[in-house]
């Protein structure tokens, strides 16, 4: 495919792609360091790069000053539960997109091109207004919701490009030997996507326990705040405590790592099979 | 629905397609639910439309119809329709135009670098090499991290005294005297653009990559045969070949980045005074004052000029890639 490549173009290439790489990773390494500093060395005249002695400090006070345990939950159950329920909607969605043609099909897809223009904003206010009337406001129940909706979109176009990945040999074969299409759907279908299932409900998972502005209009007492609202939270005030500030965002960034790691390889091959094919 | 009774009925079997040319494997569109098809295609489509209607459509047309009113909420006894008023302030508000030009740095300042060195890192992640994998699993880290949370790191790492990014620049004997990056409005812009650039270029290498892996072999090896060397090889065979995928790919992000205020609301907030605003940010201060009226006929404004963008670009690719895309 490539022919050689030149001693000097390989320099240049691992040069490029290993300096790529500390920029990418230096801002999490920053913030994870920064955690472990004891709160007098993070404000000092000379920068340590690495912490002197390790330091809970910042940690301990977010559970025993703030209530950032009851935040924690609070984003775990909202995406989880918002995150699976979204996942199931958009398979069904998805399936029929991906295996039936029908006259409304290009329609759809412009819409979900001019969605993208509209700066989400326009909608916060009514959407405010629609949850208080149905008495939903400062409830977990009424932002999962509101997630679940958010999320379905993107992902029916990520499990569409799943579903078209794989031959529709075989759930004709399954249909031969008797299934049903639901049967082939679920005994045959579903198994062989699992993985890319998966992937699809981590990044509904991630999306949801990242989101702010949604969060902030609707979740206004601190028994029900998310993780991201109450870091919104710890910015308001004039000057920012960076010890807890940084301890927070390493424990909100942590999880959603750790997933990403499982997940990113099939995340990606959703996002650029239906958008490279088309 | 009854999973054992779809399938009632005489099925009609349609004959094979025709067999195409292409090696993708043909796919056989077979009337399955006959007769109630179109009813079995609406309940699957179901739940998702109504979960959309209700929570994100609705909202949006609320809003629209918003930027027609008078629609305060410090004063709700009168929310009567006000025509194009809300549009007239905005027009008139000199904000306005200073985050009108805000918002042209930060599309094309975070587009071009993205571009580049996305394109970059795409051409030469196509090597095979040891823990090639690992390294893409590593530079899609940025990806799982909130926009605004990207704010907040950077916002950090560019504190005037206790940053790092000034640290380094003075270890580097670059500057003398830190610079006060995100309070000085000369350079916080530089300073959001800079986070931006580092959050997106992910994006443009994972859609670059995928189409570069769909060009044939052959191509290249055609080009080898003529002699064609590197340079000639990138600009007359390997671009003009995904030329589809990049203009795409540029006009979603630019859509997208014009859309995208998190980072900026974790860095600066839009400070200082207003210097790195841009439209969505500023939308969004609009809201937090309770005025949403003047929000949504600033957000209608946005829809418009991206339509306007989107099919003047559209109509220049499409001249410009001729039948290629």
């Amino acid at each position: 495919m490539i022919n050689k490549e030149s001693a000097a173009g390989r320099t240049v290439r691992i040069t490029f792609l290993t300096g790529w790489l500390l920029v990418t990773v230096f801002p999490l390494y920053w913030i994870t360091v920064t955690s472990f500093k004891s709160p007098g060395t993070i404000f000092s005249p000379t920068i340590a790069y690495w912490p002197q002695h390790f330091s809970l400090a910042n940690y301990t006070g977010l559970f025993e000053q703030a209530q950032f345990g009851v935040y924690l939950t609070n984003s775990l159950v909202v995406a989880t539960v918002a995150g699976g329920v979204a996942t199931v909607i958009s398979l069904l969605s998805a399936y029929v997109l991906a295996r039936f043609e029908f006259r409304t099909k290009s329609a759809l897809l412009m819409a979900a091109l001019v969605t993208q223009m509209i700066p989400s904003f326009i909608a916060l206010g009514p959407l405010y207004m629609l949850m208080t009337t149905l008495h939903l406001v400062d409830n977990r129940l009424g932002l999962i919701l509101v997630y679940i909706a958010v999320c379905i979109p993107f992902c029916t176009v990520m499990l569409r490009g799943f579903f078209e990945n794989v031959p529709d040999a075989l759930e004709e074969a399954a249909m031969i030997d008797g299934c049903s299409r639901l049967g082939a759907l679920f005994r045959v279908l579903l198994p062989v996507m699992q993985p890319g299932i998966i992937a699809a409900f981590i990044f509904n998972f991630v999306n949801c326990w990242n989101e702010l502005f949604l969060s902030v209009t609707l979740m206004n007492s601190d028994s029900n705040k998310t993780v991201p609202t109450a870091l919104n939270g710890f910015i308001s005030s004039f000057n920012i405590d960076w010890g807890s500030m940084s301890a927070a965002a390493v424990l909100t960034i942590a999880p959603t790592m750790v997933l990403f790691a499982f997940a990113s390889r099939y995340i990606v091959q959703g996002l650029t099979s239906g958008a490279v094919k088309g | 629905m009854n999973p054992t009774t779809t399938d009632a009925g005489p099925r009609q079997v349609a004959p094979p397609p025709a067999k195409t040319s292409t090696p993708a494997p043909p796919r056989s569109r077979r009337p399955v639910f006959t007769g109630r098809r179109g009813l079995s295609i609406a309940a699957f489509m179901a739940p998702a439309a109504v979960f959309v209607a209700i929570f994100v459509y609705y909202p949006m047309v609320a809003g629209g119809q918003m930027a027609f009113r008078n629609w305060n909420l410090n004063d709700l006894t009168d929310t009567s329709w006000v025509g194009l008023k809300n549009f007239r302030e905005i027009l008139a508000d000199p904000v306005f135009y200073t985050v009108l030009d805000n918002t042209a740095v930060w599309v094309v300042g975070s587009i071009v670098p993205q571009f580049v060195i996305g394109f970059a890192i795409a051409l030469w992640l196509r090597r095979r090499f040891r823990f090639r994998g690992l390294y893409q699993a590593l530079i899609f880290f940025p990806w799982a991290i909130s926009g605004f949370l990207i704010g907040i790191l950077f916002r950090w790492m560019f504190n005037s005294e206790f940053g790092v990014v000034n640290d380094l620049l003075e270890k580097a004997h670059l500057i003398d005297t830190p610079i006060p990056w995100l309070a000085d409005p000369k350079t916080a812009m530089t300073a959001v653009v800079i986070a931006n650039i580092w959050y997106g270029v992910t994006f443009f290498t994972i859609m670059i990559l995928a189409a570069l892996q769909s060009i044939p072999d052959e191509i290249y090896e055609a080009g080898a045969i003529d002699g064609a060397g590197k340079v000639r090889t990138l600009f007359q065979i390997t671009i003009p070949s995904i030329r589809g995928t990049l203009a795409l790919t540029v006009l979603l992000r630019v859509i997208w980045i014009f859309n995208f205020p998190d980072i900026i609301f974790g860095m600066t907030g839009g400070g200082p005074s207003n210097e790195t605003h841009i439209v969505t940010t500023w939308m969004i201060s609009i809201t937090q004052q309770g005025d949403y009226g003047k929000a949504s006929a600033l957000g209608l404004i946005v829809v418009a000029m991206l339509m306007v963008f989107s099919v003047f670009y559209l109509t220049a690719t499409r001249e410009r890639n001729g039948k290629a895309s």
